[in-house]
């Protein structure tokens, strides 16, 4: 996992979101975790402890601000891993 | 979207979860008769939704004291506790305060969210880290914003979690403030509060306690929590609110730290606000007294949270973890808790309605607060009503 690659946190972010949202609909990089997904505030936080687990990492929620796409998360939990290496 | 479009956005999610005319959020009190009671609309409701765990809302020696401040000292300070707004009330509650839990320095905020707010934002700043339990109230979340440090959260109650998050910050958890609760204001579960000094002490972190819900309930004196536990030594700083037990509103931090003081000088929420009315703190000095004092008042609280708490687990319904003066009754969905709550005010009991995403693990919860005041013959009615909800909820 100590080389994972931003695709591969894409992917499983798609993945992972399925369980996190009522609405049926096939989750893309571009997906708005909010206006698409409905997700609610205190679901975002439990799925960023999940990632937290995943990647073995901490995500400090106020890094979540700028965070409205899937694409978005990925990018920041891939900023994180690489500088926590 | 401009701002205004978001607020309709808004408002119609609101009313998509709660239909017009239901009343649940906000509901107007007209009277209150008592502890126990009061009128909504009208009807005359047993009250089993408030914060009054010891009852002393109307107790002769905090209203007595009330009215004696106010002919002495007039209706509100008019400033800030940096100004004009430092009276001899202040400093006494503060002096009372730290004699109580044997700490050397207190602070009285003007409301028990400033106090959370201006503690843990006065404590941590950029560059440091606060970690937060999971079920932690907005007002921890809020201070923790205001501060500019990383937050992080752990799993509710979790220890084994929040040693984990804490190895992964490294050198970083010597600047963590770790925040936890006495007792979580939507469940009722007390945080384990043993391991999680254990863990903090490993990695030299600060820990705040948050005694909101738990001061005058735990305890042989009602410190809270960390009475109950004999850890006062432990934790480094305790905040807690004049709101719940005490009947007033106001909040305090104490610690045995001395730089708590300097939070006067630096902390937003305590210094651009107005203190508290002389008869606030008149009330609460008042209250503290009794509250000392009650043993008896926590010996009644906590047998009537017995009974409501195994009156309803025998019923069958799913409650939080632990019985405790907040019971919380679990449901799948908003519209079995928003169907209970209806029953219960139609047989003229008000209880609190919590919907996703205020309440834990996407539940909806009906919450129902016990006091010392309520009787025997309350809590039976309540449960009778409960009992013939029951099987209009299970469908």
């Amino acid at each position: 996992m100590s080389e994972v690659t931003q695709e591969q946190i894409t992917e499983l972010l798609c993945q992972r979101l399925v369980y996190f949202t009522e609405i049926e609909m096939e989750v893309s990089p571009e997906t708005n975790l909010i206006t698409h997904l409905a997700i609610d505030s205190v679901k975002l936080l439990n799925l960023v402890m999940e990632i937290e687990d995943e990647f073995d990492i901490s995500v400090p929620l106020n890094t979540l601000v700028d965070v409205l796409t899937v694409q978005d998360l990925a990018n920041l939990i891939h900023k994180i891993k690489l500088s926590s290496q | 979207m401009n701002l205004l479009e978001k607020l309709d956005a808004a408002a119609a999610a609101r009313k998509a979860q709660l239909p017009e005319g239901v009343g649940a959020f906000g509901i107007p009190i007209e009277e209150s008769y008592s502890a126990t009671e009061a009128r909504i609309g009208e009807r005359r409701v047993l009250m089993l939704g408030t914060n009054n765990y010891l009852g002393l809302s109307f107790a002769l020696e905090c209203r007595e004291a009330a009215h004696q401040a106010i002919d002495q000292e007039g209706t509100g300070t008019t400033g800030s506790r940096m100004a004009n707004g430092n009276y001899y009330g202040h400093r006494a509650l503060e002096r009372e305060f730290a004699e109580f839990y044997n700490c050397r320095e207190c602070i009285v905020f003007t409301t028990g969210y400033q106090a959370n707010l201006g503690t843990i934002s006065g404590l941590a700043g950029a560059g440091d880290v606060v970690l937060i339990d999971g079920d932690a109230h907005a007002s921890i979340y809020d201070g923790c914003i205001l501060s500019g440090a990383d937050i992080i959260r752990f799993r509710h109650n979790d220890p084994a979690d929040l040693e984990k998050r804490l190895r992964r910050l490294g050198e970083r958890s010597r600047n963590t403030l770790i925040v936890v609760e006495g007792i979580y204001s939507m469940l009722g579960d007390q945080a384990p509060l043993a391991e999680i000094v254990e863990i903090k002490n490993a990695y030299q972190s600060t820990l705040l306690l948050d005694e909101a819900h738990s001061l005058g309930v735990l305890g042989k004196t009602g410190q809270g929590l960390v009475e109950q536990t004999g850890l006062n030594n432990e934790v480094d700083f305790i905040t807690g609110t004049f709101s719940k037990s005490l009947c007033g509103i106001g909040g305090f931090c104490v610690s045995n730290h001395s730089q708590l003081n300097q939070l006067r000088y630096i902390s937003h929420p305590y210094i651009f606000t107005a203190s508290p009315s002389p008869a606030t703190i008149a009330s609460t000095r008042a209250a503290l007294k009794l509250l000392r004092e009650g043993s008896s008042l926590r010996e009644r609280l906590w047998q009537n949270a017995h009974h409501l708490y195994s009156s309803l687990k025998t019923i069958g319904y799913q409650l939080g973890p632990q019985p405790g003066p907040i019971v919380a009754i679990l449901l799948d969905n908003p519209r079995q808790a928003l169907a209970l709550w209806n029953g219960l005010m139609e047989h003229d009991i008000y209880v609190n309605l919590v919907l996703p995403p205020a309440a834990p693990e996407g539940k909806s919860l009906v919450r129902c607060s016990i006091n010392a005041a309520h009787t025997t013959e309350q809590i039976d009615r309540v449960c009778d009503v409960f009992a013939r909800l029951y099987s209009s909820i299970a469908e």
